[in-house]
């Protein structure tokens, strides 16, 4: 498991911990099943306090992410697919967001943006069948 | 007794003469975690610390240690480690007549353990008391506690004196300590840098009195420094000033984060530090003064 504290970072340790291992599930990088380090452990290699470990591991299990296994540690729990598609659909509302922001400041009106999203689709498709 | 805290000072007082050293503290520990005592010298924390030992009677009030009260069962001591500024241990000693000395009094005592603690921290055998560095002497008196089977380790001061590779080897230590779910510390320290990230309960101490104790989270959030230009900080009703500084350019002060928003939109509110908490209720006069002794009028 890869966990990186920014001290600068706006976000408090708990949440880039959250965030980080939270991201590391969804994309496959932690398998279903992995063990993750006990809260006492990751607190000790990670120099921070356990209330901060305890906080981001009780998070991730409240959204099921992980199971803990008190005195042990915690493990990844299977993906639920609905959790997934929940997660990636706000990636996609995100990202559309600031396309629609990047467009108003850039003048451009609703066709431009659907034309650019077909074209992109399409060169996307192009691709594939390369 | 509760056997979920791994102390507790609860209304306690002590005198020296007919001035109070402390004053109604109360504050407690869960077993299983880290706690900052924080304040300037002076403020208390090393008379907590005696007093929490048994070191020295108290007048009133009560302490609670391991489940035990205050002064407990002598083989108490067994499961107290105690790392204080100055090594309490014979200069001539070598650190194989510092085990032959202290493993009579320890029954739960494991040489192996001993030996092997000075070889992670890279202490000789052979070398005397006298002759460890301040950051070596810690380790070895950490080395005794946890050679003893602490449960819990009581720090004065640990950090003073310590460069800052031996302050973040300390740091690894404990959290090493702390795998245990059994096991606490207690810290006491001016330099709160190092309770800004391990630290997971904090207790503020000003003329032997408590100040605040709680989640260091909570307590983090329960303040806001704010600054402004010299006019900006005087004259405001329902804010009171922690800690006031005022110069030529600007004003400085500590605000209860509930009042922060009765501040004016010129006034740079920001989340505070350990450290900044610690100054500015540092710098409060004992006796509050009205504000309208301020520069500001």
């Amino acid at each position: 498991m890869r966990v990186v504290l920014s001290n600068s970072a706006g976000a408090p340790l708990y949440q880039q911990i959250k965030e980080q291992v939270g991201t590391a599930i969804l994309s496959g990088e932690l398998a279903e099943g992995s063990a993750l380090p006990s809260v006492r452990a990751l607190a000790r290699d990670l120099r921070i306090s356990i209330i901060t470990t305890t906080r981001a591991y009780t998070e991730l299990a409240a959204e099921g992410f992980i199971a803990t296994v008190p005195g042990k540690g915690a493990y990844v729990l299977p993906l639920d697919s609905a959790l997934v598609r929940e997660q990636l659909l706000r990636q996609v509302e995100d990202g559309l967001q600031t396309a629609l922001d990047a467009a108003r400041r850039g003048g451009l009106d609703r066709d431009d943006l659907i034309r650019i999203l077909d074209g992109l689709i399409q060169a996307e498709q192009q691709e594939t069948i390369q | 007794m509760s056997s979920d805290l791994a102390f507790a000072l609860r209304g306690v007082g002590a005198a020296v003469g007919r001035k109070f050293a402390l004053r109604d503290v109360s504050f407690e520990l869960p077993t299983g975690y880290v706690m900052g005592l924080i304040g300037a010298n002076g403020a208390g924390k090393t008379t907590i610390i005696r007093c929490l030992l048994g070191m020295r009677e108290i007048d009133t009030g009560e302490i609670e240690l391991l489940g035990h009260r205050v002064p407990g069962p002598s083989d108490l001591r067994q499961d107290i480690g105690v790392v204080l500024d100055h090594a309490f241990l014979v200069g001539d000693w070598r650190l194989t007549d510092v085990e032959r000395v202290l493993r009579p009094f320890y029954p739960r005592w494991d040489g192996a353990r001993y030996r092997q603690l000075l070889d992670e921290f890279g202490i000789e055998l052979r070398a005397k008391v006298k002759e460890l560095s301040r950051g070596m002497s810690m380790k070895l008196m950490i080395a005794v506690a946890l050679s003893h089977q602490a449960r819990l380790l009581l720090f004065d001061e640990p950090t003073s004196g310590l460069d800052p590779v031996a302050r973040d080897e300390l740091a690894g230590i404990i959290g090493d300590f702390l795998t245990d779910e059994g096991h606490s510390v207690l810290f006491s320290t001016h330099i709160t840098a190092d309770l800004d990230r391990i630290g997971d309960y904090v207790t503020l101490v000003h003329n032997g009195r408590v100040v605040r104790t709680g989640a260091k989270d909570e307590i983090l959030d329960a303040y806001r420094v704010v600054r402004g230009g010299p006019e900006d900080l005087g004259g405001l009703v329902g804010v009171e000033l922690i800690g006031a500084r005022h110069t030529s350019t600007g004003a400085q002060a500590l605000v209860r984060t509930e009042e922060a928003d009765l501040l004016g939109g010129r006034v740079l509110v920001e989340a505070p530090t350990l450290e900044e908490i610690a100054v500015h209720i540092g710098a409060r006069a004992p006796h509050p003064k009205p504000l309208s002794t301020g520069r500001t009028a």
